[in-house]
C-alpha cells in the first residue's frame, strides 16, 4: 500500500505530461496522498502497508517499502502535508504549468520513496530522483541569479551524494545485503576500523545534503532563487533525508565510528548554529535570511544526533531529533510560502524596501507572525517541543558530579542560538510589517481566502504538535 | 482542582474565540473583561487550597514532561494578585481604549497575557514555568507593540522580547543543570533529588547549586528587569498605559521574584547559609534598587518616573529573596502590585485627560481638576514612599529588617533608596498635581468617567489596607506575621526619617517651579547604559560582528574553500557544455555521474 503513496505522484506527473490540467491534477494527487498518509500513520503497525518486489537477483535488490518504525511514519506525514501546501500555494508562470507542478510532484515522490524504502538502493535512488527536478526548477524557473544557484546546488549535492554513495556501498558490502533491516541485523560484521571510515563518509555525505557547516553555502542562494514550492519541498522535506539517513543507518550501524568523530561533529553543528546564525543576522533580503535560518536550525537536529551518539541509551535524543525535523519542515515551508506571498503582493523581498505591511495586509502579518514565532521556538508551536527535547537530551548525561561534558557545552552554546534567531526574525518582522507604511506596502493586497488554505493547514499542524507533542511522540512508542 | 484547570485555560479559550470567531466585534472587550472577572472569582474560591494535578505533555519512554498545577498558599495568593489587578485593568481599559480602532486585538492580547501569567503561577514544574515564561514575553511583545505603526513602539516591543530572550538563555541552561543535578523537573521532585545529591557530594554541592541557581536567576534578571537587562522596561512604556499597570508593574515583572521565591521555597534555601548565588542575587537587587531610584529622580515623563520606580521596587524584592528573606520580598510584591497598579492607572487617567500629554512639566494643578484621580494617586504615592499606616510601610519594613540582620551594607543602600523614593515621588506629585497648570492640555483636563475611577478607588483602598495582617495573612502569597505592628524600633525611626527627608527636600526643591531646577545629565541619560547597549552591543557586537562573519562565510568558505572545488567541477562541466551546448545537460552531468557509479558499484 505504501507503494501507492509513492507512485501516485509519479502517476499524476505522467498524467500532467500527457495533458491533464496540471494544477488540478497536482492538488488532487496531493490531497489523496495526504489522506493516505494519515491513514497509514493511524494504522502503521499493520503489515498491510509493507510491500516488497524483487527487482534484481544478484545483487538482491527489492523494490521494498514499509514502516520499520515511527520515524518513517512521521517523515512520510511531513512529506504529504508539505506537498499539499506546496502545490496549493504555488503559482506557476504562464505556460510552464507542466514543468512547475510536475516537478513538484516528482520531488514529493522522491522524498516519499526515500522515507518509505526499506531497501538501500531505492532509499538512495529515490532521493536522487527528487534532486533532478529540484535542479531543473531552480535553473529554469528560479529568480535572481538562478543559473549560479542551480550550479552550486547541483555540484554540492552531486558531490555529497557521491561521497554518501561510497559510504553506503561500503556498508552494503560489509553487511552483505541491501535490505536495511538485514543490514542492521548484521551490524556485527562492520569492524571497528571500517566504522571510522564509513562514519566519516556518511557524516560528510549526509551532512552536505543537510547543509552541515562548512558545506552549507549552497543552501541559502538555492532557496532564495527557487520557486516557492521547490523551496518549501526541499527545505521542508527533502533536506531531512540526510538527517533521516543518519538516524536510520549511521546510528545503528556505525555507532563507534560516529563516536570517533563526535568532537568534529560538535564543532560543525556549532558552526551551523552560531556561525550561520550570525551570517543570518546580517542578511538584507528575506529569502536569503530564511535560507540561512533553515541552515542554522539544522544544527539543533545535529545536536540531538550528537547526544544520541554520546549517550547511546538515550531515548530522548532520537525522539527529539524526529520531532524537531518534523517541526522545522512544517515551519520553514510555511515561511517560504509566506515569503513568496510577500513578494507577489509587494514586489520586493528587500528588507529596506518594506515597512508597515501589517496595515495593508493584517492577515498576512498575523500568519507570518505565527510562522516567525514558530521558527524562533516559541512554546505552543511545534519547534519549541522539539528544541526543548533536544536540550534535555543533550543534558541527559549530566549529573552534576562530573562537570559539563562536550555535548553539554555544545548545548549551552546552542541555546545562545535561540537568542540569535530571535534577533533576526524579530528584526525582519519589525522591518517588513511594523512601522509606517512605505511605497511598496501602501496598497499591497492581503491574503485571499484561497491563499490562506495552505498556510492554515501548516499552522494547524504547528499548533497541534506544539500544544500536545504526544500526538507525534505516541507514533514513536 | 477542576476549578484550577478552568482558571488556567479559560483566558486561552477566550483569546482563541476572540481571535477566530468574534474578530473585530464590539463583544471582544466585554467578553475578555467578563472572563477576567470570572477568573478572579475562581481565584477567590481556590484560595488557600493545596494539591497537585497534571497530565503528560511529552512522553518518551519513562521520561515525561507534564503540564501540571500546584496549588498552595504561594500560588493561590499570587493568583489573587494576578486576577485582581487583571480584572481592574480590564475594566479600566474598557474606557481607556474606547476609541482605539484595534481594541479587539488589544483585549485578545490581555486575555493571552492572563493565560500565560496564570500558567507561570500555577506551574508545578520548571519546563512548564519556562513555557509560560516565554508566552508572557510574547503577550508583552504584542501589547507593547500595540501601536505598531509607531517606530518607537515597534522598537520597544522588539527590545523587550530580546532582553527577555537573553535572560531566558540563562534560565534554560539553569533548568537543564538543575534537572541534571536533581533528576527531576517538578518542584516536588527536585527537593528530594537535591537532598540526595547533597548527601552524596557534600564537597561540590554548594558550588554546583550556585552555578545552577545563578543561571536560573538570569531568567529573573530578564523578566524582572534587573541590572544589566533593565533597559527594556522603561521603553516598554510605549505600550498603552493599562498594559503598563498590569504587565510592567504589578504582575509580569514580578514573575521573576515569584519564580525565585518558588525555587528557594522548594529547595529550602534557609538551610544553605551563605550560598554564593544568594549573595549575588541580593547584591544585584540592591544595586538595581539604588541605580533605578537615582535614574527616576531626573525623568520628566510621568510613566518613565513610575517605570524606574518599579525597577527600584523590584530591586528591593529581589534583594529580599537573595537575603533568603523571600517572605518579605513576596509580601512587598503583594502590596506593591496594588499601589503601583494604582499609580500607573492614575497616570493613565491623567494622560487620557491631558490629551496624551506625558511630560510632567506640562501638567500641574491636576489635583483640583481631577480630584478623584488626584487623591487616589496621592494614596498610591503615600503607600509607595512607605508612610506608616499604608501597606507599603509594612512590607518595606520587613525588607529593611531582613537586610539589617544579614548584610549591613545592603541595609544602608536600601535606606538611601528609601530617601530617594519619596524624593522623586514628591517631585512628580508636586509638579504634576499641585501648583498652576503649565499647558493648554492640562487646562482642559477634567475628571475621568466611572469606568476609570472605580478601579482607581478600589486599588486605593487596597493600597491602604493590604498590608494589615487581617488581609495579608489570608491573601498574600507568603507572609511572615509581625508581632509588633506599630512598635517603634530603630528601623522604624530610620525609615520614617528617610521619608521625611525625601518628602521635605522634594517639596522645597520643586514647589512652584516652572522647570526642573536640577539637571544631572548622568541621571537623565540613565548612566548612559542604553546608549552603550545601542552603540556598542547592538552596533558592534551584533551587527558588525555578524557582518564580519558573513564576509568570511561568503569569501572564505564559499569563495575559496568550497568555491575552488566547485570551480574545478564547473570547468569540467564547461568542457561538457562545449560538446553539448545548453545548460540543462550541465546539471544532469553530475547526476549522471552518480547513476553510473551506482551501477558500477552494485554490478561489480
Amino acid at each position: 500500500m505504501l507503494a501507492l503513496l509513492v507512485f501516485l505522484p509519479i502517476a499524476a506527473f505522467i498524467a500532467i505530461l500527457l495533458g491533464a490540467p496540471a494544477r488540478l491534477t497536482a492538488i488532487g494527487a496531493s490531497a489523496i496522498n495526504l489522506a493516505l498518509g494519515i491513514c497509514a500513520a493511524v494504522s502503521w503497525k499493520c503489515t498491510c502497508w509493507a510491500i516488497s518486489l524483487p527487482v534484481l537477483e544478484k545483487p538482491a535488490l527489492h523494490l521494498a517499502f514499509g514502516y520499520p518504525d515511527g520515524m518513517s511514519v512521521i517523515m512520510v506525514l511531513l512529506s504529504v502535508i508539505v506537498t499539499l501546501a506546496a502545490v496549493l500555494s504555488g503559482k506557476s508562470p504562464e505556460g510552464r504549468e507542466k514543468l512547475y507542478y510536475g516537478s513538484s510532484l516528482l520531488i514529493s515522490a522522491g522524498a516519499l520513496g526515500a522515507f518509505a524504502a526499506t531497501d538501500l538502493f531505492f532509499f538512495y535512488a529515490f532521493h536522487e530522483l527528487a534532486l533532478v527536478p529540484t535542479f531543473l526548477m531552480i535553473g529554469i524557473l528560479g529568480r535572481g541569479d538562478r543559473r549560479q544557484a542551480a550550479w552550486k546546488i547541483t555540484i554540492y549535492l552531486g558531490l555529497g551524494s557521491i561521497v554518501l554513495l561510497a559510504g553506503l556501498v561500503w556498508l552494503a558490502n560489509l553487511t552483505g545485503s541491501y535490505d536495511i533491516p538485514t543490514m542492521i541485523a548484521n551490524k556485527a560484521l562492520v569492524s571497528h576500523d571500517a566504522q571510522k571510515g564509513i562514519a566519516a563518509l556518511l557524516i560528510v555525505g549526509f551532512g552536505t545534503l543537510v547543509s552541515l557547516f562548512p558545506l552549507h553555502s549552497w543552501a541559502a542562494p538555492a532557496y532564495a532563487s527557487a520557486p516557492a514550492p521547490v523551496a518549501m519541498l526541499h527545505a521542508g522535506v527533502l533536506k531531512k533525508f540526510g538527517l533521516y539517513g543518519l538516524l536510520r543507518l549511521a546510528i545503528p550501524l556505525v555507532p563507534e565510528g560516529l563516536q570517533f568523530w563526535l568532537t568534529p561533529l560538535l564543532v560543525m553543528l556549532l558552526g551551523n548554529i552560531l556561525w550561520v546564525g550570525w551570517v543570518t543576522i546580517s542578511q538584507k533580503r528575506l529569502d536569503l535570511m530564511l535560507g540561512n535560518s533553515s541552515v542554522m536550525h539544522m544544527g539543533y537536529i545535529f545536536l540531538a544526533i550528537a547526544a544520541l551518539i554520546a549517550f547511546p541509551e538515550n531515548p530522548l535524543a532520537r525522539s527529539a531529533a524526529i520531532v524537531l525535523m518534523f517541526a522545522h519542515g512544517i515551519s520553514i515551508a510555511l515561511l517560504f510560502c509566506l515569503a513568496d506571498r510577500i513578494e507577489r503582493n509587494t514586489g520586493s523581498l528587500d528588507l529596506s524596501d518594506l515597512g508597515g505591511l501589517a496595515k495593508a495586509a493584517p492577515g498576512l502579518a498575523f500568519i507570518f507572525g505565527i510562522a516567525a514565532m514558530a521558527s524562533i521556538g516559541l512554546p505552543g508551536l511545534a519547534n519549541f517541543s522539539g528544541e526543548v527535547l533536544v536540550f534535555l537530551s543533550a543534558f541527559k548525561g549530566y549529573t552534576g558530579t562530573s562537570g559539563l561534558g562536550p555535548v553539554q557545552i555544545a548545548c549551552i552554546l546552542s541555546i545562545w542560538g535561540v537568542v540569535l534567531s530571535a534577533v533576526y526574525m524579530l528584526r525582519a518582522y519589525r522591518k517588513i510589517f511594523q512601522g509606517p507604511s512605505v511605497k511598496f506596502t501602501e496598497s499591497a493586497a492581503d491574503l485571499t481566502c484561497c491563499d490562506r488554505i495552505p498556510a492554515v493547514l501548516l499552522i494547524l499542524v504547528l499548533f497541534a504538535v506544539g500544544l500536545y507533542p504526544n500526538l507525534l511522540l505516541n507514533l514513536l512508542k | 482542582m477542576n476549578l484550577a484547570w478552568i482558571l488556567l485555560f479559560l483566558p486561552l479559550v477566550v483569546a482563541a474565540i476572540n481571535q477566530l470567531v468574534l474578530k473585530k466585534s464590539w463583544l471582544v472587550p466585554i467578553f475578555s473583561t467578563a472572563s477576567a472577572g470570572a477568573t478572579f472569582v475562581i481565584a477567590f474560591m481556590i484560595l488557600g487550597q493545596s494539591g497537585t494535578a497534571s497530565f503528560a505533555w511529552a512522553t518518551i519512554g519513562d521520561f515525561s514532561i507534564d503540564i501540571g498545577i500546584k496549588l498552595d498558599q504561594l500560588s493561590t495568593g499570587m493568583m489573587i494578585v494576578v486576577t485582581g489587578v487583571g480584572m481592574l485593568v480590564h475594566i479600566f481599559s474598557l474606557a481607556y481604549m474606547k476609541d482605539d480602532s484595534a481594541k479587539a486585538r488589544y483585549f485578545t492580547g490581555l486575555s493571552l497575557f492572563m493565560f500565560s501569567m496564570t500558567g507561570i503561577v500555577l506551574a508545578n514544574n520548571f519546563i512548564m514555568t519556562f513555557i509560560f515564561w516565554e508566552l508572557v514575553g510574547l503577550s508583552s511583545y504584542l501589547l507593547i507593540g500595540h501601536w505598531y505603526q509607531k517606530d518607537s513602539a515597534a522598537d520597544a516591543a522588539k527590545k523587550a522580547f530580546l532582553c527577555n530572550r537573553v535572560g531566558d538563555f540563562g534560565f534554560m541552561v539553569g533548568i537543564l543543570m538543575l534537572w541534571g543535578i536533581t533528576g527531576h523537573l517538578t518542584f516536588d521532585g527536585m527537593k528530594g533529588g537535591l537532598e540526595t545529591f547533597q548527601a552524596a557530594n557534600p564537597a561540590i554541592f554548594s558550588g554546583v547549586l550556585s552555578a545552577a541557581v545563578l543561571c536560573i536567576f538570569c531568567g529573573a534578571v530578564g523578566k524582572s528587569a534587573q541590572l544589566p537587562l533593565h533597559v527594556w522596561l522603561p521603553d516598554a512604556m510605549e505600550g498603552p498605559t493599562p498594559v503598563s499597570a498590569l504587565i510592567h508593574a504589578a504582575t509580569m515583572v514580578a514573575a521573576g521574584v515569584y519564580m525565585l521565591f518558588r525555587l528557594q521555597f522548594t529547595l529550602g534555601f534557609e538551610n544553605f547559609e551563605g550560598l554564593l548565588a544568594s549573595q549575588i542575587i541580593a547584591w544585584t537587587g540592591g544595586i538595581t534598587a539604588l541605580v533605578a531610584a537615582l535614574m527616576a529622580t531626573q525623568q520628566n515623563d510621568i510613566k518613565r518616573v513610575l517605570a524606574y520606580s518599579t525597577l527600584s521596587q523590584l530591586g528591593y524584592m529581589v534583594m529580599a529573596v537573595g537575603l533568603v528573606a523571600g517572605e518579605a520580598g513576596m509580601f512587598h510584591l503583594f502590596t506593591h502590585a496594588w499601589f503601583k497598579a494604582l499609580l500607573f492607572l492614575g497616570s493613565g487617567a491623567v494622560i487620557h485627560a491631558c490629551h496624551h500629554e506625558q511630560d510632567i512639566w506640562k501638567m500641574g494643578g491636576l489635583l483640583k481638576k481631577m480630584p478623584i484621580t488626584g487623591f487616589t494617586f496621592l494614596v498610591g504615592f503615600l503607600a509607595l514612599i512607605a508612610v506608616p499606616g499604608t501597606s507599603g510601610f509594612f512590607s518595606k519594613e520587613q525588607i529593611l529588617e531582613a537586610a539589617n540582620e544579614k548584610e549591613p551594607i545592603l541595609f544602608w543602600i536600601a535606606v538611601i533608596v528609601a530617601v530617594l523614593t519619596p524624593f522623586y515621588m514628591t517631585r512628580l506629585f508636586v509638579v504634576a498635581f499641585l501648583g498652576k497648570t503649565k499647558s493648554e492640555n492640562a487646562d482642559h483636563a477634567h475628571e475621568v468617567g466611572p469606568l476609570m475611577f472605580v478601579p482607581l478607588v478600589l486599588l486605593a483602598v487596597l493600597g491602604l489596607i493590604a498590608g494589615y495582617p487581617f488581609i495579608a495573612s489570608k491573601f498574600a502569597p507568603a507572609y511572615h506575621p509581625t508581632e509588633h505592628l506599630f512598635e517603634l524600633g530603630t528601623i522604624t525611626y530610620i525609615s520614617i526619617t528617610a521619608v521625611i527627608i525625601g518628602v521635605v527636600s522634594g517639596f522645597v526643591l520643586y514647589s512652584g517651579k516652572e522647570k526642573d531646577p536640577v539637571s544631572i545629565p548622568l541621571l537623565q541619560n540613565r548612566f548612559y547604559i542604553d546608549g552603550i547597549y545601542d552603540n556598542f552591543i547592538v552596533r558592534y557586537y551584533q551587527d558588525a560582528f555578524a557582518a564580519i562573519v558573513a564576509f568570511f562565510d561568503e569569501f572564505i568558505i564559499n569563495g575559496l574553500l568550497v568555491g575552488g572545488l566547485s570551480r574545478a567541477a564547473e570547468s569540467t562541466g564547461n568542457i561538457f557544455r562545449k560538446v553539448q551546448s545548453g545548460s540543462l545537460q550541465g546539471y544532469a552531468f553530475v547526476f549522471g555521474l552518480g547513476v553510473i557509479l551506482v551501477i558500477y558499484f552494485t554490478a561489480f
